[in-house]
């Protein structure tokens, strides 16, 4: 299959603060001008099936490069050790996440192959940072799937560090796929059409659908969250999405 | 959803991981997805060298409800043990 002609691979870039981090980069293997996704792991970590992901966004057509977002907690380190340091010390910090994606992106804009066109994508923790990338970095197209404490604070009792980031929704940058889930309760419906609407009073352009018979991490191929019909619906939304904007 | 439910403790004990034994002085006790047990949320815990590598650490994903089986459990023996050998 010509569509499965890609390489992958990891490669080094300066994120936030000027660190060097690493990220894996997935690219078709034929020369050409194509567009380009910057990918957001989820908090399970820079794992193998997030680098599937990347690779089946070359398979599209695309560039695609994931930031290991907990590298600094862990150099080097296996991916689920380094998700358990970065766990540890707090998780990603949001100003560190937007300089590391940033970072992800300048790399892919000086690939040869690069058409000058940005989309990123995130999953479960990566659906919330991949809003807040769209609000301070310039992409053309963005897909936030199920990310939880965009709009909604967390509970009282979940002691986690993460804001609510819709007040940022004036800067976003990008059109907006959202992908959720009918049964998740982080982000509930509710939450995502309180977003849905607050998108719609600025005249952000968005597109969201909240699946049937699916909950969190339905994309997530090696975990029981797992919903084929959701994620092939899913992944046939994406490859329209960015077919259009990249 | 990502909790970041997370809480350590110090301790004085050891713990075998990928090298061997080493001496683990602090524990990371926390309630977030697993990445090998087949729930959407587990109870982690990470037995750590505060001063080692990342990779000196002994990992356990336990379902929510036999972790509380798991720390009675602990409780009881503990119960059990004689107070001059603790």
């Amino acid at each position: 299959m010509k569509d499965l002609d890609i390489k992958g691979g990891t490669v080094s870039f300066k994120g936030a603060n000027g660190d060097e981090i690493e990220g894996y980069l997935a690219t078709p293997a034929a020369e050409g001008s194509r567009g380009n996704v910057v990918v957001i792991h989820h908090m399970p970590g820079y794992d193998r099936a997030t680098k599937e992901i990347a690779l089946r966004f070359a398979s599209m057509g695309y560039n695609a490069l994931c930031p290991n977002l907990h590298y600094r907690d862990a150099p080097n380190a296996d991916s689920d050790d380094a998700a358990a340091a970065s766990r540890a010390n707090g998780g990603v910090p949001d100003d560190r996440l937007i300089g590391d994606v940033n970072g992800a992106k300048e790399y892919l804009a000086n690939l040869p192959s690069s058409n000058g066109k940005f989309g990123v994508i995130g999953y479960c923790s990566g659906g919330r940072q991949t809003f807040l990338a769209a609000c301070n970095i310039e992409f053309d197209a963005a897909v936030d799937c199920y990310g939880a404490f965009v709009v909604n604070p967390p509970a009282p009792e979940f002691p986690v560090r993460m804001n609510p980031i819709a007040n940022q929704a004036p800067n976003l940058s990008a059109k907006l796929l959202g992908l959720f889930g009918i049964e998740d309760q982080y982000p509930s419906p509710e939450e995502v059409n309180r977003l849905d609407e607050i998108l719609t009073e600025l005249g952000k352009e968005h597109d969201f659908h909240i699946m049937d018979n699916a909950g969190h991490g339905f994309f997530a191929t090696d975990r029981p969250s797992y919903r084929v019909e959701a994620a092939n619906k899913g992944w046939e939304l994406i490859r329209d999405f960015f077919g259009a904007n990249l | 959803m990502c909790t970041y439910i997370v809480e350590k403790v110090e301790i004085s004990g050891s713990a075998k991981g990928r090298n061997g034994w080493f001496s683990s002085d602090e524990v990371v006790v926390s309630f977030d997805h697993p990445v090998h047990a087949m729930d959407d949320h587990t109870l982690n815990i990470d037995f750590l060298k505060s001063d080692g590598s990342p990779t000196d650490r002994v990992a356990l994903e336990i379902r929510p409800s036999d972790a509380l089986k798991f720390a009675m459990t602990i409780l009881a023996v503990l119960e059990e043990a004689p107070e001059a050998l603790k």
